[in-house]
């Protein structure tokens, strides 16, 4: 039976003339992944995007998996394609459906005629679903309130569909569709959140990482290139950023004061990311800092990072706790990742009692104590870059 | 390049790589009936001999696995399936290998009673601990014969002898892996009805190990299948590892004590240095001389071991094992305190007084261009 994939978008949708701009660089992203797992043919119609399978042997499976990751698609619902016919809608549809309602207890069945020229109008498309279906499957019980099984009759334009609900899609716009933005990754739980929290608004992510060996291991990046590729299912293909740290954190530690390390090394950091960016045509940054978190993390801190700031630093986990920030990280499965314990570059050079609300022209006169320049010159040439993708 | 990371594993001797070629080559099933079947049974018949007279021990007591980890494994839930019945303590001691520890954790999730015998203030163990809390409802003593993150070398043989003097029937388990060609290990003599060993910690290839199993000693099976090992452990053998196990306690056995003299003077080489320069010394004087276990005080052990890498020189933070996971056991011998800067040096004979030269120069080096934690 013929099966294929409507991806349903939400507020692409509003867009008035800028629709089809949004739509094409959804049909983009959505080849680009779809694209080692055979021939489809991608059209658009009402609203939805048909993503249909041209070969047999193609995986439904992992296509709708890798649909489910596409920003800009709120919906999906797999269903098989069926003539506008009542009775192959009645035979193909239980057919279709036949696991999922033999396991079931209640059902309830939903029609959405858009073809108004359709002959059955949705009560009575209803009615004959539902009683072909008790026909079927006689342990079957309707039940219109909390249903196990939602069968779902469309006729649309071309054909008619027959599906069990719609799943949730990634939701956000498509990748591409709000400028490019780096993202200040760590290792940690955060960053790879706040990565995908703005990847999913439209940006094209990429991802900037400070590494300080021997105080880091190669263990300690590769986790760190892992936690990229993870995202980079959701983000598409990633530019990831390796800056060489240790020279300017062990200056750093002999010359300024220990109650200021962190924050003076955070203005470092941003100081370099964003001379990349510069470089890069990269219009924002991007780090996983939470309110109150950690010392570095207080208002206080950030108006101190923020003053050598010259580009928007998103900061999408702001708000949010600890847990919701789990929950997401559990959600876009970068969590068992992020907390495998290798030392991370801060830990070493973490001052004991660090300043919870320190003053920018304190941190500015401690700074300046130092001749940083030549160094961030130097650690944003020998800056390497790799690119990370998952399809 | 310095390999001081032998604890963790070590290369593969070349007798062991041409008996592993070898093995390849013959890649007849032991248990096929023609020529070629009965070539690779002498191959791991051949092994199992070797291995056996290196224990002191019949053939027919040796059994091939996967692994130290799997005889462990094999040990302690063996012991549980054949005395659950009756009885349900387990004692082990507080620093076992996690393949035994955590063999022990699961049965005590399903409700044994398990005691874990930590050394005492001074650092020591002593059989007297474990003998006494042995009673008549305990049915398996397991104890490490050689701890593989400071070297201790418990009193295995006074522990298990005075168990047996106690209750014949409460089985006795040790996990050899870092004594086995090592130190002499001689069952009579160790008094254990069960050993495990390892092929890759004594320049064997990885994924072989053994289990030495007393005649008398029924313990059920954990894999069903062609009834491979005696119906004990069932599967294909695997032939070219075994052989490699085999060549690599060919070639050592004869010399288990000049090499435990030559290592024996490296250590002391290595401990005197540390002193020298004010370094602790975690391993105590009679621990093994294969593993010594060090600390220099402010330098995080992760950064240290990776600062010595980029100079080709391979060390351990605690065990291998846990890639970066703290490990318990230098709290239990007391060395809690330096557990963050500790460094685990473990030798082969191939090691040399030279090296042990460049690892302390590039340690004071480190110490120079390193920062310290405060």
């Amino acid at each position: 039976m013929k099966e294929i994939i409507l991806c349903k978008y939400g507020e692409i949708a509003l867009k008035g003339l800028n629709k089809s701009s949004f739509e094409s660089m959804m049909v983009k992203s959505i080849k680009y992944r779809l694209k080692s797992l055979g021939d489809f043919e991608i059209y658009r119609s009402q609203s939805t995007l048909y993503v249909e399978p041209l070969d047999e042997d193609i995986d439904v499976d992992e296509v709708s998996d890798r649909l489910s990751k596409v920003f800009g698609i709120v919906k999906l619902c797999r269903c098989c394609v069926l003539e506008k016919e009542m009775s192959v809608i009645l035979e193909k549809g239980c057919d279709y459906l036949a696991e999922q309602l033999d396991s079931a207890r209640t059902f309830k069945v939903e029609a959405k005629r858009s073809d108004k020229r359709f002959e059955l109008k949705s009560p009575q498309i209803c009615a004959e679903m539902g009683g072909a279906v008790l026909d079927r499957f006689p342990h079957l019980k309707v039940d219109v309130h909390d249903p196990d099984v939602t069968v779902v009759v469309e006729i649309r334009e071309q054909n008619a569909y027959v599906h069990a609900g719609q799943t949730d899609g990634a939701g956000g716009l498509p990748v591409g569709s709000s400028g490019k933005a780096m993202l200040l990754l760590s290792g940690g739980i955060d960053s790879p959140v706040a990565g995908y929290m703005i990847a999913r608004r439209g940006a094209r992510v990429s991802a900037i990482h400070f590494e300080a060996p021997p105080y880091t291991s190669d263990r300690a990046r590769m986790k760190v290139e892992k936690l990229a590729k993870i995202i980079s299912a959701y983000c598409g293909e990633i530019d990831f950023y390796c800056v060489p740290f240790t020279k300017i954190q062990e200056l750093l530690r002999d010359n300024c004061p220990e109650e200021f390390f962190t924050i003076i090394m955070r203005r470092l950091m941003m100081e370099i990311a964003q001379r990349i960016c510069e470089r890069e045509g990269i219009q924002a940054l991007i780090t996983g800092e939470s309110l109150g978190q950690v010392a570095s993390q207080t208002m206080y801190a950030m108006v101190c990072t923020d003053a050598v700031c010259r580009m928007p630093v998103f900061r999408p986990c702001v708000g949010l706790d600890k847990s919701e920030i789990v929950e997401i990280a559990r959600k876009i499965d970068t969590f068992d990742t992020s907390i495998l314990p290798y030392e991370d570059c801060c830990t070493v050079f973490t001052p004991k009692h660090p300043r919870t609300k320190p003053k920018l022209a304190e941190v500015e006169k401690a700074q300046q104590s130092f001749d940083f320049e030549p160094y961030i010159r130097q650690a944003v040439e020998e800056t390497s870059v790799q690119y990370i993708k998952t399809y | 390049m310095i390999y001081f990371d032998n604890a963790a594993t070590t290369a593969v001797c070349e007798e062991a790589v041409a008996a592993v070629n070898k093995g390849l080559q013959n890649f007849g099933n032991p248990s096929s009936l023609h020529r070629l079947g009965l070539d690779a049974e002498l191959i791991v018949s051949g092994a199992r001999e070797t291995i056996a007279d290196a224990l002191g021990a019949d053939p027919s007591e040796v059994y091939f696995t996967s692994g130290a980890t799997e005889s462990s494994n094999t040990a302690v839930f063996g012991a549980y399936k054949a005395h659950s019945k009756r009885k349900n303590k387990v004692i082990i001691s507080s620093v076992e290998h996690p393949a035994t520890a955590n063999a022990a954790l699961a049965l005590e999730e399903a409700g044994c009673e398990v005691v874990r015998i930590a050394p005492r203030e001074d650092g020591r163990f002593y059989a007297g601990d474990f003998i006494d809390a042995a009673d008549e409802n305990t049915f398996l003593v397991s104890v490490m014969m050689v701890n593989n993150e400071t070297g201790y070398v418990l009193p295995v043989s006074e522990i298990f002898s005075g168990i047996k003097k106690k209750d014949r029937t409460i089985l006795t388990h040790c996990d050899c892996v870092q004594g086995f060609m090592k130190l002499p290990v001689k069952v009579k003599k160790l008094g254990a009805d069960m050993i495990s060993l390892s092929g890759h910690k004594i320049h064997a290839p990885k994924g072989v190990g053994a289990l030495y199993l007393k005649k008398g000693v029924h313990l059920p099976s954990l894999v069903y299948g062609g009834g491979q090992e005696s119906g004990f452990r069932s599967g294909t053998e695997s032939v070219p590892l075994i052989a490699g196990f085999g060549a690599a306690v060919e070639k050592l056995s004869p010399t288990v004590n000049e090499r435990y003299k030559k290592v024996s003077a490296l250590r002391d080489c290595l401990v005197s240095k540390c002193r020298e320069k004010g370094y602790t010394v975690n391993s105590t004087e009679d621990a093994s001389p294969y593993v010594v276990s060090i600390a220099i005080k402010g330098l995080r052990s992760e950064v240290l071991l990776h600062y010595l890498e980029k100079k080709q020189i391979y060390v351990s933070s605690g065990s291998a094992c846990s890639k970066g996971k703290k490990s318990s056991v230098l709290a239990q011998f007391g060395c809690a305190a330096v557990s963050d800067f500790t460094l685990r040096i473990s030798f082969c004979s191939d090691n040399t007084a030279e090296e042990i030269d460049t690892l302390i120069n590039e340690i004071a080096n480190a110490e120079n261009e390193l920062a310290k934690v405060r």
